[in-house]
């Protein structure tokens, strides 16, 4: 090996590069510019992820817009109530009380068991990808599984369980609201992490559509509705709409919504306390909706019922299959001669 | 013994018959992106004209002074880039420090200099040539003064064509792709003189 290369190529290229970096270091205490240190100071302040959260480009842009355009300083949801008060801090400004943490919560509990795959699909493994193509899930406003939001979340706070649903890890998530931005189907949102209740289903279809496609599908049978003992809940395209102001988180809904898609938040265990809440309500009422004999056989009953739980029987006589039916009494109020009722 | 019009033909072709943009093809990316208005995009042209002279000028002193009598040539992509980042950098400082505003118009095509081809195409081609220092200087000077040229031509058309009914297909990027084409046609014809 010729090694004259090494002993001219190594200092020539070193002298070179010392030279140049001795230019730029006197260069930057020449052409050096004076900041506002309340800038910096925010700067520091901020979680430096640059996460966009705030609308502006960067942490950086966002100090700058704080000191010089006067933006509001509880924009940086990453950081929280912590930033806000050393921002309030060096702005020689009032924080003004608390504000609402948020968090993410994917509103689809469309997982591996309660839907059905309508097709096998071996092309880009992207809900963004398929989304451009029919939906292989039976479902087609549910979750697509593929977790373009994990892929995205730079907290890595959202993982896939094991029945194929992104699952958000509270305490990581900061709302920076990027994978509400990637999902293809806007069906993750940004809540106040002191919401108690929510619908997590984002079908708009009927109720019977949405029992053929998903078991934990909103069926818009208005129990809770019926049941809000406050009247907070009002149905929308199908959904259940809370009004946060008159909402009192009594969880009434939650107990009696029929396909658990009503839950309560955070979401700690919610099949083991919604399981056996919903078992002991079941048990305790005992009584089943029955059709009697007063039934004149006009079908209003059957094309009421969400759950596809009342068939023809004879030519004037409809029974309610007692598997099926999730007592939601949308049959009692549809029926013109009130041939229906609890036994 | 300083050859004038040798010089002004160097000139001329480095900014006009050669033009780095519209020949070459060299340095399209800060073209594109900023010639949206003609006072940013002239500022860009001044920041890349002193960088590509001062650049051409260093260029010179460490071809001629280190890489050819230590038979260093194979290393010269790495030496130019180096001398190249530097005064971008430079640039960077000095802007900032002289004009608050257009640091912030430039935004990140003033660093993204140091990775503009035309720049490096400049340097690689001083050797290649075989300027002398003063030939450097004005090639570079004339590389620099036809990327200004080209980049306001550019800012002027399309500050104009914001006003033009584009069809929508058009909008934006391709109708640009289309202008910088049919500049490139007519600075063909300057190849003739």
């Amino acid at each position: 090996m010729d090694w004259s290369n090494f002993i001219k190529a190594i200092p020539s290229m070193g002298a070179l590069g010392a030279l140049f970096a001795g230019g730029l270091a006197y260069a930057s205490v020449k052409f050096s510019v004076k900041e506002d240190p309340k800038k910096e100071s925010i700067n520091e302040a901020l979680p430096g992820i640059d996460c966009g959260a705030c609308g502006y480009p960067g942490c950086a842009s966002y100090a700058d817009a704080i000191v010089n355009e006067g933006a509001e300083i509880d924009l940086c949801q990453p950081g929280g109530q912590e930033v806000k008060e050393e921002i309030a801090e060096v702005m020689g400004l009032e924080t003004g009380g608390s504000s609402v943490e948020k968090v993410a919560q994917l509103m689809c509990q469309g997982d591996r068991e309660a839907t059905v795959y309508q097709a096998d699909y071996h092309g880009i493994a992207s809900c963004n990808a398929i989304n451009m193509e029919e939906s292989i899930k039976s479902c087609p406003y549910g979750c697509l599984g593929f977790g373009d939001c994990i892929e995205v979340c730079p907290f890595d706070a959202i993982y896939m369980n094991d029945k194929g649903l992104p699952e958000i890890d509270l305490e990581a998530c900061t709302a920076c609201g990027k994978c509400v931005e990637e999902c293809p189907r806007d069906i993750i949102e940004i809540v106040a992490s002191t919401q108690e209740v929510t619908a997590k289903c984002k079908s708009i279809l009927e109720g019977s559509k949405v029992s053929k496609v998903c078991e934990n599908g909103c069926i818009a049978c208005t129990l809770c509705e019926q049941n809000c003992p406050v009247d907070a809940i009002t149905m929308e395209n199908n959904l259940p709409v809370i009004n946060d102001e008159t909402c009192i988180d009594c969880g009434k809904c939650v107990e009696v919504c029929p396909t658990d898609s009503m839950v309560e938040l955070p979401l700690e265990s919610p099949e083991e306390e919604g399981d056996t809440e919903a078992e002991a309500e079941e048990e305790s009422q005992g009584d089943e909706i029955v059709i009697t004999e007063d039934c004149v056989g006009c079908g209003a009953c059957e094309t009421a019922c969400p759950v596809d739980a009342i068939a023809k029987i004879e030519d004037d006589q409809y029974e309610i299959d007692q598997d099926k039916c999730v007592q939601c009494e949308k049959c009692i109020s549809q029926c013109p001669v009130d041939a229906i009722e609890y036994q | 013994m300083v050859d004038l019009g040798g010089l002004l033909l160097i000139f001329m072709t480095a900014s006009i018959t050669n033009n780095f943009i519209l020949s070459q093809f060299l340095g399209i990316c800060p073209f594109l992106g900023v010639s949206k208005e003609v006072p940013t995009a002239f500022s860009m042209g001044l920041a890349t004209t002193f960088v590509m002279t001062t650049s051409a000028i260093c260029v010179w002193f460490v071809n001629s002074f280190i890489l050819v009598p230590f038979g260093l040539e194979y290393l010269k992509y790495v030496a130019f880039i180096l001398v190249i980042s530097s005064f971008v950098q430079l640039t960077e400082m000095i802007v900032r420090k002289v004009s608050p505003p257009i640091y912030k118009a430039l935004g990140i095509f003033l660093p993204l200099i140091t990775t503009n081809c035309a720049i490096l195409g400049l340097a690689l081609k001083i050797p290649i040539n075989g300027y002398n220092f003063i030939e450097s200087t004005i090639y570079g000077l004339g590389a620099g003064v036809g990327f200004t040229l080209a980049i306001v031509i550019m800012a002027s058309m399309r500050e104009r064509l914001a006003f033009a009914d584009v069809p929508k297909p058009l909008k934006g990027a391709p109708i640009t792709l289309l202008i910088a084409g049919l500049m490139s046609m007519a600075f063909m014809g300057f190849s003739g003189m």
